[in-house]
């Protein structure tokens, strides 16, 4: 599967993935990961929260959100295991290992988007 | 004196040759030392740590992604799933293991934004940028967006 | 300043070890000695045996690189006294077979130096006369073709440890240089070359090669730009196959 045709396109999606992730997700895990459980800002109502997310515009952003970083990680984390651990034997194992769960994610998040 | 003499004894090939290795028999050599990599190679140096680290804060990324999942799923499930979920994020170890995550998320956008400039060799009337344009803006976008998020979701509370 | 420093240099020799193990020499320090200075020291005056290469001694000629202290250093480039009061650590180069005492094998270097094509590809233009190019044109990859082949980069990389096949820097540096040459016609040529996992796409962008070239070569910055050039021809062949593509080999 990693051959010279594939893998521009899973550096193009790193890159993709290495982009939202960079500049969306520190804000996303910091109001509902510190600011909302820690009560630094008050915490949105259930129903408030659900119609914000079902808006279309709010479900196609968390879908970006949620799948591009994720082949972001697995592409980076591919060759770290590659490298840090030099395991090229088991380099298939790895490579869909790391994309499996890229794959799974994205699916979910499709999915949660769809019935949101 | 000098030493600067051939280390291996490759005869020299012509140009027209093609570099295949001789098929006949294997050319002598005198027997090199090929130190093995140790699978700790990358505490050798703070540099490879620096490395690593960085690498490592895509896990920190898939973390979060697991995250708005969960919270995602919880909130179409019901509101008693919702607050669950929302009592573990208030857990201690849950705030702890998300400051890790926090800070590798940082690590990774910092670095991204350090090193974009090298990718892009963005030359204007023959000179070329230097770093600090092509970094700046996207701080500058990652204050913005992060600044819009938040207003959303304050809005909505 | 101290008379003398300890110079801890790895020994090597295949008939008679199995493996290196260091001897110390201890060397006068003069204020504008370098590394070299001293390696000649130990040769003429003290331990003829010792193998070493150096040639130019000034920085051009990239025969003289070794790990001082563990850090890639051309030993003509190198002042003993940065090193005060020591000792220092002279081992052989990184990633490489070691033949003896502080020499390497490069051989594989150069078949993958070899490999990416590191001259101009072009039709003859018929005896059409000079190249013109403009000083503008010329700094587009002027900072890469300043690369002496001394092979730091190689030592400080850790995926040429890692991955022997890896094509690295100095060698992707190298290529992109000509492509980004005016004159130069071989984009594509190259591409079909560079464009492999063991080529740019092994790298991942550590950025050590980039802080130990003595010439300021920055092949981490043009093995990026390759990649987003790789990518882009990359996307292109997978969604237009049939497109008009240059002289694809």
């Amino acid at each position: 599967m990693v051959n010279r045709e594939t893998e521009p396109i899973f550096w193009t999606l790193f890159s993709a993935g290495g982009v939202v992730a960079a500049l969306f997700l520190p804000i996303q895990l910091f109001i509902f990961a510190f600011a909302v459980p820690l009560g630094w800002m008050h915490a949105p109502g259930y129903d408030s929260l659900r119609v914000l997310a079902h808006s279309p515009i709010t479900r196609l952003y968390l879908f970006v959100l949620c799948s591009l970083p994720l082949f972001h990680f697995a592409h980076r984390f591919r060759y770290t295991l590659y490298d840090g651990l030099q395991i090229k034997h088991l380099n298939e194992v790895v490579f869909f290992g790391c994309y499996g769960i890229a794959i799974l994610g994205t699916v979910a998040a499709a999915y949660l988007m769809l019935i949101l | 004196m000098s030493s600067h003499g051939h280390a291996a004894t490759p005869a020299p090939t012509s140009s027209a040759q093609s570099h295949a290795p001789s098929s006949a028999y294997t050319e002598f050599h005198p027997r090199w030392y090929r130190p093995k990599i140790s699978t700790y190679w990358w505490l050798g140096k703070w540099a490879y740590v620096k490395f690593i680290l960085r690498e490592l804060s895509s896990v920190a990324v898939a973390w979060t992604v697991a995250l708005i999942l969960a919270q995602v799923w919880s909130l179409i499930r019901s509101p008693k799933a919702y607050s669950q979920f929302a009592r573990v994020m208030s857990s201690p170890w849950m705030i702890a293991l998300n400051v890790v995550a926090f800070a590798f998320l940082l690590l990774h956008s910092i670095t991204w934004f350090n090193l974009a400039p090298k990718a892009m060799a963005v030359r204007v009337g023959g000179k070329r940028l230097p770093a600090v344009l092509i970094s700046g803006p996207q701080y500058l976008a990652w204050i913005v967006i992060s600044a819009i998020v938040l207003a959303i979701v304050i809005s909505r509370g | 300043m101290a008379q003398t420093i300890q110079l801890r240099v790895s020994r090597y020799s295949p008939e008679r070890d199995t493996e290196p193990y260091f001897q110390t020499y201890e060397v006068p320090v003069k204020e504008e000695w370098v590394i070299l200075d001293a390696l000649n020291y130990i040769k003429d005056k003290v331990d003829g045996t010792l193998t070493f290469r150096w040639s130019c001694r000034m920085g051009i000629c990239g025969s003289c690189g070794y790990m001082v202290n563990n850090e890639p250093k051309l030993g003509c480039a190198t002042f003993l006294t940065q090193y005060a009061p020591g000792p220092i650590t002279i081992e052989p180069l990184k990633n490489f077979p070691v033949v003896r005492d502080l020499v390497v094998e490069i051989t594989e270097f150069l078949e993958k130096l070899k490999k990416v094509k590191p001259w101009l590809i072009h039709d003859d233009g018929n005896g059409a006369g000079e190249y013109l190019q403009t000083p503008d044109q010329l700094e587009e990859f002027r900072q890469h073709s300043m690369c002496i082949n001394c092979l730091l980069c190689y030592a400080a990389c850790p995926i040429s440890g890692l991955d022997p096949i890896f094509i690295g820097p100095a060698a992707l540096a190298l290529a992109h240089r000509y492509n980004k040459d005016s004159r130069d016609q071989g984009s594509a040529e190259r591409m079909a070359v560079l464009s492999h996992p063991e080529g740019i796409w092994g790298c991942t962008f550590v950025g050590e090669c980039t802080r130990v070239c003595p010439k300021h070569v920055d092949p981490a910055g043009a093995i990026q730009q390759y990649k987003l050039a790789g990518a882009i021809d990359g996307i292109k062949q997978f969604l237009m196959p049939w497109g008009q593509r240059q002289e694809k080999q």
